[in-house]
This record gives C-alpha cells, sequence and structure tokens, in this order.
C-alpha cells in the first residue's frame, strides 16, 4: 500500500480515535484544519554487525511525548528480525543460490527471491503497526525500502486543532526565516 | 454554505493554473504531462533502456567493444573450427562450446545491465536532519566543519564511516561513491569498463561468473583451435592449415592475449572473495596487516568456503532505487527551522539561492513549507504541481571525474577514493540543491489525498478541501491512490 493510502488510513484513524475523545462536536472547518506534519525522526542503521540491515534501537527524544518506549522498541526489533532473516546465509539460500546460477537467473522471472518474499511480510507488518499503534499516536512509519534501507522515517503529525496557534505560529515564523 | 466557499475556492484554483499556462480554455487534466517515471529524474551519471529496466554507465563503448570481440571470435569458431573439429574429434566440443558461450553471454549482459546496489540519494528532510545532528555533535560553532565522519565498531574492528557530499548520506560499510557514475553503491568493488558498469553488492556474483566462464571459455577456443590446426597440419601441412582457415589464426592471437589478463584476473577476484575483501579494499590496503598487527577483516567468516558461498550463493538484495517507478506528484516536507535551529551549513543559503535564482523554485521560497487546507496555501500547491511537472533534470557535472582507462590495458579501472571528496564540497553544495529539490521523495498531507466522488459517501468531512486540491491531480493516474485509499478507509470502518 502506497504512502497516500497510509496518509488517508492515518487521518481518518485521527479522527476516530484521536480528535473525537477529545472534542465530539468539532466544527467542519476545525477538522479540516486538524493535523499538519509538524516532524520528522529518522532512525538510522546500526552498523555494528557489519553491513546486514539493523536499525539503532535507540529511542529518539521527539517521541517521548508520543509513544511507550516498549512499543517502539518492540517495533524496531521485530523489524530488524525480519531484515536479519532476509539476509541470512543458510542452507535454503545456498539452495536458491545455486538453482538460480543453474538456471542461468531465469527463475528468477517466475519466482521471487526470498528478500522480496520477506519485504513482502515488512510491508504488511508495518502498515499493520500504522494501522493498530502509530496512526492513533498520530505518528506514520515509512517503509525504509522507500528510503533507500538508509532511515526509518516516523511522520509526527500535529493536532492543529488543539494546538492550533503554536503550530499556525511556527510555520509562519518559518516562512519569514527563509 | 462550505460547499459554496470550496467551489469558490476550486474555482479560482483552476483558473490560476490556467493563465500560467497560458491556455485559458484548456483544463488542468489535459494540460499535465504524462506521470515521469523514477529513472528519468535519476541524479546519477546513469543511462536507462527499455523504460528503466536497463541501467548501465555513461560511457560504453568498451562495453560494445567486449561484445563484438566476444561475439566475432566465437562466431569465427563455431563457423570455421568446429565442423572440422565434430568430424575429426567429437560433436561435444560445439555443444560445450555453445553452453560455454551462452553462459559467458548470460552473465555479461546480466553484469551491465544490472543495478550494481546504487544506494538512493537523501531525500531533503533526511540531509537536513543529518545536518542538524552534525551540527549539534560540533558544537555548532558556525566555521566549516571538518570533513564528517563516524567510527562504528564492526566485530572488534574500528571503522570509519564517510559522509557523501553528494548523495548527503554517511556511507554504509564497504560503501563507496564511483565519481563515474557519480553515485554511492554498495560494497563497491570496481567501476568496470569493459563491462559498462560498476561492479557492487548486487552483481559482483554474475562479474565473477562472467570472468571465470570467459577464462573457461577463451581456454577452450584457444586448446582447440590449435588442436584444428596441428591436425590439420598433419593431413595437408602447416602453411595449407594456415591457409584454409585463416580465421583461426585471428582466434589464436585474440585469445593468446586474453588468457594472460582473463584468467589472472579470475585468480585475483578468487583470493579476493575466499577472503571476502572487494577491490577497493584491497588496492587501499584496509585490511592488511602492514597497516597494524590487530588489523583484520571484520566481514570474512574465517573460513573459505563459507566466504565463497556468502559472496555467490547469498540472497540477492533488491534494487533500493525504484528506476520504473513513477514520480510522486506534491508531497510537501517540513518547515526547517521549526525547532529554532535556523543554520544548516551551507545547505539552506544555498537552497535559498538557487531558490532565487530558478523561477520554477520560487513558489517554494515563498510560502511556509508546512502545508495545511488553509485556502491561502491553493496557490502554493500550484507551484508545486509546477515543480512536479518539470522535465528530467541533467546531471549537472560533479568534481572532476577520472578519465576511463585506456583500452590498451586489459585491467579493469578502480574508481577508488582517491579524490578528495571534501575538497568538492562547494562545488556540490553548489549543485546539488538543485536537483535534489525537484527529486524529492515527500509525503502528500492528509488534505492533500485526492479522493474518488465515492468517498464523500463515507461521511468523510474532508471531502471538500480534498476536490478542493484534488483538481491539480490527473485522474487516471489516481486510481491506484483512489483504491488504496479506499480500501484503507473500509478497512478501518470494519474495525
Amino acid at each position: 500500500m502506497h504512502i497516500e493510502g497510509y496518509i488517508a488510513l492515518f487521518w481518518d484513524s485521527l479522527k476516530r480515535y484521536y480528535i473525537n475523545p477529545y472534542c465530539i462536536t468539532l466544527s467542519l472547518s476545525e477538522l479540516r484544519h486538524s493535523a499538519s506534519l509538524a516532524n520528522k525522526v529518522f532512525i538510522q542503521r546500526d552498523y555494528s554487525e557489519g553491513t546486514t540491515c539493523k536499525f539503532q534501537t535507540k529511542f529518539p527524544s521527539e517521541l517521548e511525548s508520543r509513544i511507550e518506549r516498549t512499543l517502539f522498541e518492540d517495533t524496531v526489533k521485530t523489524l530488524n528480525n525480519y531484515y536479519a532473516e532476509a539476509e541470512k546465509i543458510g542452507g535454503q539460500s545456498y539452495l536458491e543460490g545455486c538453482l538460480a546460477c543453474a538456471t542461468a537467473y531465469l527463475i528468477f522471472l517466475c519466482m521471487e527471491t526470498r528478500y522480496e518474499k520477506v519485504l513482502k511480510k515488512i510491508a504488511k507488518y508495518i502498515q499493520e503497526q500504522n494501522e493498530k499503534i502509530y496512526a492513533p499516536r498520530g505518528l506514520l512509519i515509512t517503509d525504509p525500502i522507500e528510503r533507500g534501507m538508509r532511515v526509518i522515517e516516523i511522520s509526527i503529525y500535529e493536532d492543529r486543532g488543539s494546538s492550533g496557534s503554536s503550530s499556525g505560529s511556527s510555520s509562519v515564523s518559518g516562512s519569514t526565516a527563509r | 454554505m462550505h460547499l459554496g466557499v470550496s467551489e469558490s475556492m476550486r474555482e479560482c484554483e483552476y483558473s490560476q493554473i490556467s493563465t500560467r499556462s497560458s491556455t485559458p480554455m484548456e483544463t488542468p487534466y489535459k494540460k499535465r504531462t504524462p506521470k515521469k517515471r523514477k529513472w528519468e529524474i535519476f541524479p546519477g551519471r546513469n543511462k536507462f533502456y527499455c523504460d528503466g529496466r536497463i541501467m548501465m554507465a555513461k560511457q560504453t563503448g568498451v562495453f560494445y567493444l567486449t561484445l563484438i570481440l566476444i561475439l566475432v571470435t566465437c562466431g569465427l569458431f563455431f563457423t570455421f573450427d568446429c565442423p572440422f573439429l565434430a568430424q575429426q574429434l567429437t560433436p561435444v566440443i560445439p555443444v560445450i562450446g555453445g553452453v560455454l558461450f551462452l553462459f559467458v553471454l548470460g552473465t555479461l549482459l546480466r553484469t551491465s545491465f544490472s543495478d550494481p546496489g546504487v544506494l538512493p540519494r537523501a531525500t531533503q528532510d533526511e540531509a537536513a536532519d543529518l545536518e542538524r545532528q552534525i551540527d549539534v555533535a560540533n558544537g555548532g560553532t558556525g566555521y566549516r566543519p571538518p570533513p564528517r565522519t563516524k567510527e562504528v565498531v564492526i566485530n572488534g574492528q574500528t571503522v570509519k564511516l564517510k559522509y557523501c557530499f553528494t548523495c548527503k548520506i554517511f556511507r554504509p560499510p564497504r560503501a563507496s561513491h564511483c565519481s563515474l557514475c557519480d553515485n554511492c553503491v554498495e560494497r563497491f568493488d570496481h567501476h568496470c569498463p569493459w563491462v559498462g558498469n560498476c561492479v557492487g553488492r548486487r552483481n559482483y556474483r554474475f562479474f565473477y561468473m562472467f570472468i571465470l566462464s570467459l577464462s573457461f571459455l577463451t581456454i577452450f577456443i584457444f586448446a582447440f583451435v590449435i588442436t584444428h590446426i596441428i591436425l590439420s597440419s598433419h593431413q595437408n601441412g602447416f602453411l595449407s592449415a594456415l591457409k584454409d582457415s585463416p580465421a583461426s589464426v585471428l582466434e589464436v592471437v585474440v585469445c593468446f592475449f586474453s588468457v594472460w589478463s582473463i584468467v589472472g584476473l579470475s585468480g585475483f577476484h578468487t583470493y579476493l572473495i575466499s577472503s571476502n575483501q572487494t577491490t577497493n579494499e584491497d588496492i587501499k590496503g584496509s585490511w592488511s596487516s602492514k597497516r597494524g598487527k590487530d588489523n583484520y577483516n571484520p566481514y570474512s567468516y574465517g573460513n573459505i568456503f563459507t566466504n565463497c558461498c556468502a559472496a555467490l550463493c547469498g540472497p540477492l538484495p533488491p534494487s533500493l532505487i525504484d528506476r520504473r517507478g513513477f514520480v510522486e506528484a506534491d508531497v510537501p516536507q517540513l518547515a526547517p527551522p521549526t525547532n529554532g535551529i535556523t543554520m544548516y551549513g551551507s545547505t539552506q543559503s544555498q537552497q535559498s539561492h538557487m531558490a532565487a535564482a530558478t523561477p520554477l523554485l520560487q513558489h517554494q521560497s515563498s510560502e511556509p513549507v508546512i502545508l495545511t487546507t488553509s485556502p491561502e496555501n491553493g496557490g502554493t500547491l500550484t507551484g508545486r504541481a509546477s515543480l512536479a511537472l518539470t522535465g528530467p533534470c541533467t546531471s549537472l557535472p560533479l568534481g572532476q571525474p577520472t578519465p576511463p582507462n585506456s583500452t590498451s590495458s586489459l585491467s579493469c579501472h578502480e574508481a577508488t577514493d582517491k579524490l578528495p571528496v571534501h575538497g568538492h564540497t562547494l562545488t556540490h553544495n553548489h549543485s546539488n540543491p538543485l536537483q535534489e529539490s525537484v527529486f524529492q521523495h515527500h509525503f502528500l498531507t492528509p488534505e492533500e489525498v485526492p479522493s474518488p466522488p465515492g468517498m464523500l459517501h463515507c461521511g468523510s468531512p474532508m471531502g471538500h478541501s480534498h476536490t478542493a486540491q484534488a483538481g491539480f491531480y490527473d485522474p487516471a493516474s489516481q486510481d491506484s491512490l483512489h483504491e488504496d485509499s479506499v480500501r484503507g478507509l473500509v478497512k478501518l470502518s470494519s474495525v
């Protein structure tokens, strides 16, 4: 599912879980101005075990007020496990490699590599996490594959309805600063 | 009430677009150029064919030479030598020759046409975030910071990660920036002009198979052409044998010179694979014991067999640059100085400089980057729409590319990092923001997600603001987005 789908998903869940519990009777215009992208946090790669894909589990300070530490760490650890599974060098990967070599790599026209299969699982997992955990808290995780496996990008959305004046003024100051 | 307001807004926005495009009668839908694929705006110096399926380096002349040499030599072998050999000895010879030839060709094409493991450049937000972290680390002195490196301990060995000023990322270990292709490549081995591409993580095994099978093929042809000449000269005499098949002489000459270099190269790469090093590391002597007593290769698995298996039979990672994907339409990014830190070194100043210089980017500089659905931002979104419609930015010449190796030498060109990358910071930063502000990977804010008419029935109060902005998008290309959004909403409503 593409990022635009996430946004729509997030937006609806934001209204459903985040805004409504606080202000049941919001006018249409208030809802329209409700969410805006406030910040992005980037979880960098952890190269301590070599070139295998692994992300740092250090909890970023910007998320402190938004999500529980354990939930975040669970997500990152699960992602790391998925990537380790994709890059694992063992019996199955050898078999796949030898078979591919024997068929001059034509077999990949009909079959997808193990890595691709795991990437699909990861995409589903991230979507599920976004739906269940992150979107209700005004956060959104981007699949690392869309960022070249360099970072896990977590977008933080502000509810402008509740913090209207502050984010409004910050955007104004942002424009004048440029 | 709101309907009326947004309708009038929409009218204003439509008329704004049409005046800019100077065709007042045309609707925005017709005016929109077809969606570009990502390879068309790729910032590196690569050539793409078959609508992004094939990726090669910029200079491909030597690759065609390789192809011609192989095809001509094998063609001559099959035409002139094989009939004689099949008769005199056994017909298995042409069959084996044929299999070898096909394997060589297959691996050559696979090496040349595939993505070697190019790392996509950082998005603007990422680069800004990194710059901010580096500034904080440097104490924010405001002076030109020293060359940026990060140290990391891998399996007990300290490895320095360098910051790439072109790609604006900290290079992963074993990655290197190829000056010829202007890309950072994972597990960069070398840039091979004979193959017309970089050799990196994703195509190293094909490259190795290519040179291995080519050495077998060369030896095979050499041996059997000599056999042919000897057998033929037993029957007719040496000189008449040569006169009968002059092609054999040519083949012998080509194979003789090839054997030394190709077999030598295969041997060298076999050594590299068994010790799990790249050509780059070997040349620099990164892991040689001469550097220090405790210097060892942290990536090696310990034994030769595991190293070989890992390099040749390990999992093949997918391409990180989505060549055939479509370029996203306008996606907003963060306002940089929301947290009070206004100075990002040269990046921001360069950006505002470039923004002033180019008319297209004027819109970007004048608007607050945090986009909301407030109606006054309608004009800014227009600006972003026009930004997305610009033609592919030609990659600006960056730094001093090393000239391609002379064709007389048969060794592959190793484009090591000997270029003082940090000395090129100024030129890199001047030319890159233009590329990067066009080639961006952004998000759509919730307000910008176009909603199909069906979604209005879901009772979404955002429906009106959606359609207000949705006018910019070509409906045909948004079908997949609509589908996803609808699917997403349906999923949630079922919860």
